[in-house]
């Protein structure tokens, strides 16, 4: 049931005083991520398929290879895409449509916590320099959202490209055999980047919000990290934040992203 | 000598099927329907308001159907975004399921189905439509009834039922012949569509073969929406 | 089928065969069998057959108390979601007091709440008043949404059950036929307790011996609490 189409202001108020409290309404602490679950293997059709659940939040992420010539300004590397959309199967707030700018920002801010943390190793995807090259898609899809969307497509789409197999190529064909997987995964870095988004409440900070809590959210600031190395941030939505509250936040984050790589360690491939 | 299909079934059955209920939580009723490895899952947002205005009908309420696949649902990536493919069979989805809706009862609303397939090997507009008719029941929808749908064809000469991607492809002899068919639980027709080459005879039999077959989907159909009350 | 075994229908589905039987809500005569026409629970008394459907939107109807938030506000009065196909009106004449017409949303403002009864319904809309004891708007409290076809299991046999979660929780609690609750407690814990109690029976709404299954839970609740303590 998903009830009005923003959380009233009533249940605002209330959940603004319990945080003032330190406490959330599911009883979580304000720092304190709900259970995740990683399964694999969505679509066999997928070179990597997962489905990510925070709590009742669910995304699905693919994996798809293809081969096509290089970029002019990277001739001896491969490419990724990362494409994200907020399906209207998800919520009764999303339509149909082109992307609307939450799912384009979604999509951006995925790649660029992948792509600046060099998690991809692009040199090592190069066929012939210059002619062929593999290009790495991740889609992103939303299956039901009650908060935290982004965070779960992070997940998703890490536990994607680690589970992820290269396709058969054949070279004098010119031609990925698609259904014919190598045993060969994706050249990656060890460390793997999370992304992880804090929101500010009145003069509170929270991770992983429910729908309600997004919905009262008033700045949020996602960062994205491998092993304690910061390789992007996105600050969203328009409240200031001052310095202060901003380097609590930046600590809050790291301290997170420790745990939640706990907390997904184990279903990592 | 019968005929031997490649996954080594009888030309009469049909692949394993599997339905689950509620899947969506945010959704107003959902479900997945599986058939072998074509997976379909479908939402359904509704009876609202229908907007724009000049859209709604005094008389009755709209059903709108909107069918797409996952861009890795397929060997070949899919870009995403609608194609012309996925708004016909959109659009044949809601002449499939519309007969069997009392939309009578909703003037002026609007019903939203979602279908997405997450995983396909041929028949994906069939598991789409078995999820949705369960998934609008799930909603509460008042129905006369539900429609279950199954694609029948032939293979050279032979009248099969569920066709998989490479019998689609079939070469031999007369080559392949698919026939999506949805089927209301009284055993009206409410979607038929063809590709082939098929004689009015065996088209016939092949009829014959959806209408038994549609009765074997309802039963699974019947039996996820029965279990959604077992589970809680 | 007898009397106390409620079955579970799909649509579509002979609920019962027989010339003697006559349908009822949400169902219809097919030649001689009594069919369902929504997914839900089947009831038969005294040869009358009927369906309670386990989902769908709220129906609308004269006479119901109802909560909503306000969507907007015109020269004449307040535009309210009921979280039905249609949204309520309320009017300044169905306030109990003066409202200044240049001045609506001092009383009401966008995306505030508030408790009414429906009064009239008919093509032009559906109509709110907040005339009498009790409602009007929500100062202050937490709303949550069930599934509108749960209330009357909420509510109870003659108001059991909500007076059992009203009195353990210790919070007022005004159930809308719409499916929007408001609680208001002494303290948030109260309010969250009595939302989980709601929701708990929501979800088990089918079972028999309900209460009892109800009051072993506020029991584990309670023991919980005092172990914390």
């Amino acid at each position: 049931m998903d009830g009005f189409m923003t959380t009233p202001n009533l249940n605002a108020e209330r959940i603004k005083k319990s945080l003032e409290k330190g406490k959330r309404f599911d009883g979580r602490k304000l720092e304190e991520f709900r259970d995740i679950t990683i399964e694999y293997d969505v679509s066999k059709k997928a070179e990597g398929s997962v489905k990510v659940k925070i709590g009742n939040t669910e995304v699905v992420v693919g994996i798809k290879m293809d081969v096509s010539a290089p970029y002019p300004d990277s001739l001896d590397k491969g490419n990724l895409i990362v494409s994200a959309e907020l399906l209207p199967l998800s919520s009764q707030r999303f339509e149909s449509g082109p992307p609307r700018i939450e799912a384009i920002e979604l999509g951006r801010v995925i790649d660029r916590g992948i792509r600046e943390s060099k998690f991809i190793k692009f040199d090592k995807l190069c066929i012939e320099p210059g002619e062929k090259v593999w290009t790495v898609f991740v889609d992103i899809y939303s299956i039901n959202d009650d908060g935290n969307l982004l965070d779960a497509a992070g997940i998703g789409a890490v536990a994607a490209l680690k589970a992820a197999r290269i396709p058969k190529y054949d070279k004098e064909a010119g031609k990925v055999l698609y259904g014919e997987l190598t045993k060969e995964k994706l050249p990656l870095e060890k460390d793997i980047p999370i992304v992880i988004t804090s929101h500010k409440i009145g003069n509170k900070v929270i991770v992983d919000p429910t729908r309600e809590e997004e919905d009262i959210s008033e700045t949020r600031l996602t960062i994205g990290s491998s092993n304690g190395n910061i390789s992007s941030i996105q600050k969203g939505d328009s409240s200031a934040l001052t310095i202060e509250e901003t380097l609590n936040m930046i600590d809050l984050i790291e301290m997170v992203e420790r745990e939640v790589f706990k907390k997904i360690e184990k279903f990592l491939k | 000598m019968e005929f031997k299909r490649p996954d080594g079934r009888k030309p009469d059955e049909f692949r394993k099927i599997k339905a689950l209920v509620g899947i969506i939580p945010n959704a107003d009723g959902s479900a997945m329907f599986q058939t072998g490895d074509t997976i379909a899952i479908a939402a359904v947002y509704g009876p609202k308001k229908m907007h724009p205005q000049h859209q709604q009908n005094p008389e009755k309420g709209t059903l709108r159907c909107n069918y797409n696949m996952l861009s890795f649902s397929v060997s070949e990536r899919i870009k995403p975004g609608p194609s012309r493919r996925s708004q016909e069979i959109s659009k044949i989805t809601e002449w499939a399921l519309e007969p069997s809706l009392m939309l009578d009862k909703y003037p002026n609303a609007v019903i939203d189905v979602f279908i997405h397939i997450l995983q396909a090997d041929a028949g994906t507009r069939c598991a789409g439509i078995n999820a949705a008719s369960i998934a609008l029941a799930h909603a509460g929808i008042p129905m006369k009834g539900l429609v279950s749908s199954i694609s029948v064809g032939k293979l050279d000469k032979t009248i099969v039922v569920d066709l998989t991607k490479s019998e689609e492809d079939w070469e031999e002899g007369e080559g392949a012949t698919d026939i999506p068919i949805s089927m209301t639980d009284d055993g009206k027709i409410t979607h038929m569509q063809l590709d082939g080459n098929i004689s009015t005879k065996q088209l016939k039999e092949a009829i014959e073969l959806a209408r038994k077959s549609c009765k074997k989907i309802y039963e699974v159909q019947k039996k996820a929406l029965k279990e959604t009350i077992k589970e809680e | 089928m007898t009397e106390n075994k409620r079955l579970i229908v799909i649509p579509g589905e002979v609920v019962v065969s027989g010339a003697e039987y006559l349908p009822g809500e949400w169902t219809e005569k097919r030649g001689n069998d009594i069919v369902s026409l929504r997914h839900g629970l089947a009831e038969e008394a005294n040869k009358l057959v009927k369906v309670i459907p386990l989902s769908g939107p709220y129906h609308p109807r004269r006479g119901n108390v109802v909560i909503g938030k306000v969507e907007n506000i015109t020269m004449n009065g307040w535009v309210v979601d009921i979280c039905s196909i249609d949204n309520a009106f309320l009017s300044i004449m169905e306030v109990p007091k003066f409202v200044d017409k240049d001045a609506l949303e001092e009383v009401m403002d966008f995306g505030d709440m508030v408790v009414g009864k429906i009064w009239n319904i008919n093509r032009r809309g559906i109509d709110l008043s907040i005339k009498q004891r009790g409602f009007g708007r929500i100062d202050e409290g937490i709303i949550i949404n069930i599934n509108p076809n749960k209330v009357p299991r909420i509510i109870g046999k003659e108001g059991s059950m909500i007076k059992l979660v009203k009195d353990e929780t210790e919070c007022n609690i005004t159930v809308g036929q719409n499916g929007v609750i408001w609680i208001k407690g002494e303290n948030i814990e109260s309010e969250l307790l009595a939302k989980e109690a709601i929701l708990f029976i929501a979800e088990k709404s089918f079972i028999s011996g309900l209460t009892e299954e109800i009051n072993k839970w506020f029991g584990e609740r309670k023991k919980q609490k005092g172990a914390k303590k």
